[in-house]
């Protein structure tokens, strides 16, 4: 075994990841309930599966929490490479993290998404769902504070967890 | 006797704020919109019906947006509802041809919602030449917030145009050319249609999460046609064999445009601040459920054939309620929720200047007696008719028979809901007597168990007939009167036969009738009180409803033919789609009050019910999966 999985601590990497999976989507879906933003990423990532909205945001519940998981292995191994896991290094983990889902993924996702229509193409029988737009402005103008916010309360939580 | 059928009338574009009746209802059964004559949708809120309005040009022309699709220039102008649906057909004559609009908001079954990406709600229009060539003129323009709120327009391309208000979106679609307008706020587009051609325009709206994006062309025509299917097929359950078919059709099928469906709650009216009298403050907001209505709202439902509404009507009614319990509120949001705030849009003008424009309504603080009565009776309906309620529910209504004995003796705001203060009213105390008679009724049944409650049920039933028979009654009128010990007029004693509190063929009842229908009616039709009695400046018109309680009475009364022939007199103040506002003025025939009115379309299914019985026709089915003669 390499040492850098060595270092890794699996269990509290699974279980850090798992909390703050649970905070980010609690902030983000509180978001949408106040109307402070329309963007859903259960929603976005269910959808690729299913046109059902109430399946989708299921299946997306689902993914979105496994996503979670797998992102809090790529900080555990971060942490290792930069040193101690603190709050500030998760922190800006998750700032980094969500500047790079708002100005990266986003304006790829018509690409990537085989439900979401495009500004070139206009709406087709399968691509119907409205693209997020730079910065996922599309979906409310407090958008990417939300994305930013609700990112860097899981990098927070996850260093502050994760470094107990 | 009015009559509005009018035929490809000329439409003048000068003069802001149409008649009320110029407007008919689309609606997808979550929330509905208004279009004028001229093709002008001045009238939506999103998302469900109490919410902010993002059209409200009803309400001030100036500032508070539309949607409008019509020809360039001059035009004549003929509507209908596609045959037994809510769709809308508006076709307007113009000098070079013929244009045809047909309004809907989309409607599907749940497996078909599934089946897709759901549109939240979806306005979609079609205009089609049928003769010659017409240039056709469209404009949009949302104004979230009753127009207080700034929608932010985005060209998203082959996406359509965005208008961005906070995280809703409205985002349209459009076959003819659109661009931003002037000040950049709104789109316009003009388009020359020959004879054959045809566009679509589809507006959605979505607050909760990324919009879906519907197809326009061949898409939105099989959108439009499922509508139409949709409607067909809930209008093809309608069981109904008796007089006057198309009001009776035309009114359950505006019931349905005003329910909620998530809830099954079924709201008063689409519109907030359609005055009662032009130009005055008698501008109340309708947007929400009062539980009044419920008992002629399930009998509707029930014996036209809806059960699924009628029982979720009453699930909702039941629900609702337990969240006050033991007493009841006078109004409920489409949630159930009974604290409803009242408050006055001060930016808006008001319909022709009716200020002030009013959110929220005051009268949910209100004390209102009748309610125990027509909620119960509600219930009783239900049981009689096959229902049967849950331990949960009828204790529910034991203790309100309870509540009802507690304070049949205390002064309410009655059931016209006036700001003047409590007094006994007649018509409250009665029906805190139809809440203990049909409670005792059901007990009898063993549908409810009332226990030790069932004699003191009875003797305040007693006691409240003693009031009536004696306080709530004139010799020298020859009439029952509308507060105890005093002399008024009011049309709500016409219940008293109705109910069965008394004999309706007997003297007492046929007196009262005449006398009210000698101090409130005005030909045909029938103030609620003498105007100008309510403490509130400026009078109002006569009250749809009472009218057509007149009918019923009278039917009640064994005088059938008088009451049809008085019925089919009213139907004439209809307009020219066939619906009811609150109020008709007497002397013009125009409609006042907020706009369309499940209460007058109530009172118009109940009078053409108690018609078809009185005239001996098949009794229309009550129960599930009965075939009858259908409309």
């Amino acid at each position: 075994m390499s040492p850098l999985w060595a270092a890794l601590d699996l269990p509290r990497a699974l279980a850090a990841g798992f909390f703050s999976t649970v905070v980010m989507t609690t902030l983000m879906t509180a978001s949408q309930g106040f109307g402070l933003s329309r963007m859903s990423l259960p929603f976005l990532l269910g959808s690729v599966f299913t046109p059902d909205r109430n399946r989708a945001n299921v299946a997306g519940f689902a993914l979105h929490f496994v996503n979670g998981w797998l992102v809090s292995l790529l900080y555990a191994l971060a942490f290792a490479v930069m040193g101690r896991p603190s709050w500030w290094l998760g922190g800006i983990f998750g700032l980094v993290h969500g500047l790079f889902v708002l100005t990266a993924l986003m304006p790829l996702l018509p690409s990537l998404h085989p439900r979401m229509a495009t500004e070139d193409d206009g709406p087709t029988p399968t691509r119907q769902l409205e693209p997020p737009g730079f910065l996922a402005l599309n979906y409310g103008r407090r958008t990417p504070l939300i994305t930013l916010a609700a990112h860097l309360a899981y990098g927070a939580l996850f260093g502050a967890l994760y470094g107990r | 006797m009015h009559d509005r059928s009018r035929p490809a009338a000329p439409v003048a574009l000068t003069e802001p704020y149409p008649p009320i009746g110029d407007y008919a209802l689309i609606g997808d059964c979550r929330t509905a919109a208004l279009v004028s004559r001229a093709g002008s949708l001045d009238w939506l809120c999103l998302p469900r019906f109490d919410s902010p309005a993002v059209f409200s040009a009803l309400l001030d022309w100036q500032t508070g947006g539309r949607f409008f699709v019509r020809p360039r220039g001059p035009f004549a102008v003929s509507r209908r509802y596609l045959g037994r649906t809510n769709l809308l057909e508006t076709t307007f004559e113009t000098p070079g041809g013929v244009l045809c609009l047909t309004d809907s908001m989309s409607v599907a079954d749940m497996d078909e919602r599934r089946r897709e990406m759901r549109v939240e709600h979806e306005v979609l229009r079609r205009v089609e030449c049928l003769a010659g060539e017409v240039e056709v003129e469209v404009g949009c323009d949302p104004r979230p917030l009753f127009g207080q709120g700034r929608a932010l327009l985005q060209n998203r391309r082959k996406l359509g145009f965005a208008f961005a208000a906070g995280p809703q979106v409205l985002i349209l679609q459009s076959e003819v050319p659109l661009h931003a307008d002037g000040a950049g706020r709104g789109v316009v587009g003009y388009d020359r249609l020959w004879r054959g051609e045809r566009r679509f325009l589809s507006l959605i709206a979505e607050s909760g999460g990324p919009a879906a994006i519907p197809l326009l062309g061949a898409a939105a025509a099989a959108r439009l046609e499922r509508s139409r299917l949709w409607w067909e097929t809930w209008a093809g359950r309608c069981r109904y064999d008796g007089p006057f078919p198309e009001a009776v059709l035309r009114s359950i099928l505006l019931l349905k445009l005003l329910t909620y469906a998530p809830s099954g709650a079924v709201i008063a009216a689409p519109t907030t601040s359609l005055p009662e009298a032009i130009g005055g403050p008698r501008n109340w907001d309708y947007r929400y459920c009062w539980p009044r209505d419920a008992s002629w709202t399930l009998t509707a439902f029930f014996d036209l054939g809806y059960q699924e509404e009628g029982k979720a009507f009453l699930s909702w009614l039941l629900y609702a309620t337990r969240r006050r319990h033991p007493e009841l509120g006078v109004l409920y949001d489409v949630h159930g929720e009974s604290r409803i705030p009242e408050y006055a849009l001060a930016t808006l003008d008001g319909y022709r200047g009716s200020r002030p424009v009013r959110v929220g309504n005051g009268a949910s603080g209100q004390l209102q007696l009748d309610v125990y009565g027509e909620l119960v009776e509600s219930a009783c309906e239900f049981v009689s008719r096959g229902g049967e309620l849950d331990r949960p529910q009828a204790r529910l209504l034991a203790r309100l028979g309870e509540t009802a004995c507690r304070l049949w003796r205390e002064p309410d705001e009655g059931i016209w809901e006036k700001r003047s203060g409590r007094f006994h009213h007649t018509f409250s105390k009665m029906m805190c007597w139809v809440a203990l008679d049909r409670l005792l009724a059901m007990d009898e049944r063993g549908k409810i168990a009332l226990g030790r409650s069932r004699e003191r049920f009875a003797r305040e039933c007693r006691e409240i007939r003693h009031a009536i028979e004696t306080a709530g009654w004139s010799d020298r009128l020859g009439s029952y009167v509308d507060v105890l010990g005093e002399e008024g007029a009011d049309a709500s004693l016409l219940l008293l036969g109705i109910y069965g509190f008394v004999d309706p063929r007997g003297a007492r009842f046929r007196s009262t009738f005449a006398h009210l229908d000698r101090t409130l009616g005005a030909g045909d039709l029938l103030y609620r009180y003498p105007p100008g009695t309510d403490g509130l400046p400026g009078g109002e018109a006569a009250f749809a409803i009472c009218s057509f309680w007149a009918v019923e009475a009278l039917a009640r009364m064994g005088e059938v033919e008088r009451a049809t022939e008085r019925f089919a007199h009213l139907l004439a103040y209809g307009n020219d789609v066939g619906l009811f506002a609150e109020q008709i003025d007497a002397a013009s025939g125009q409609f006042l009050g907020n706009f369309p009115q499940a209460f007058s379309h109530l009172g118009l299914i109940n009078a053409a019910l108690t018609l078809a019985q009185a005239e001996g026709a098949e009794a229309p089915a009550a129960t599930a999966g009965q075939t009858g003669a259908r409309v």
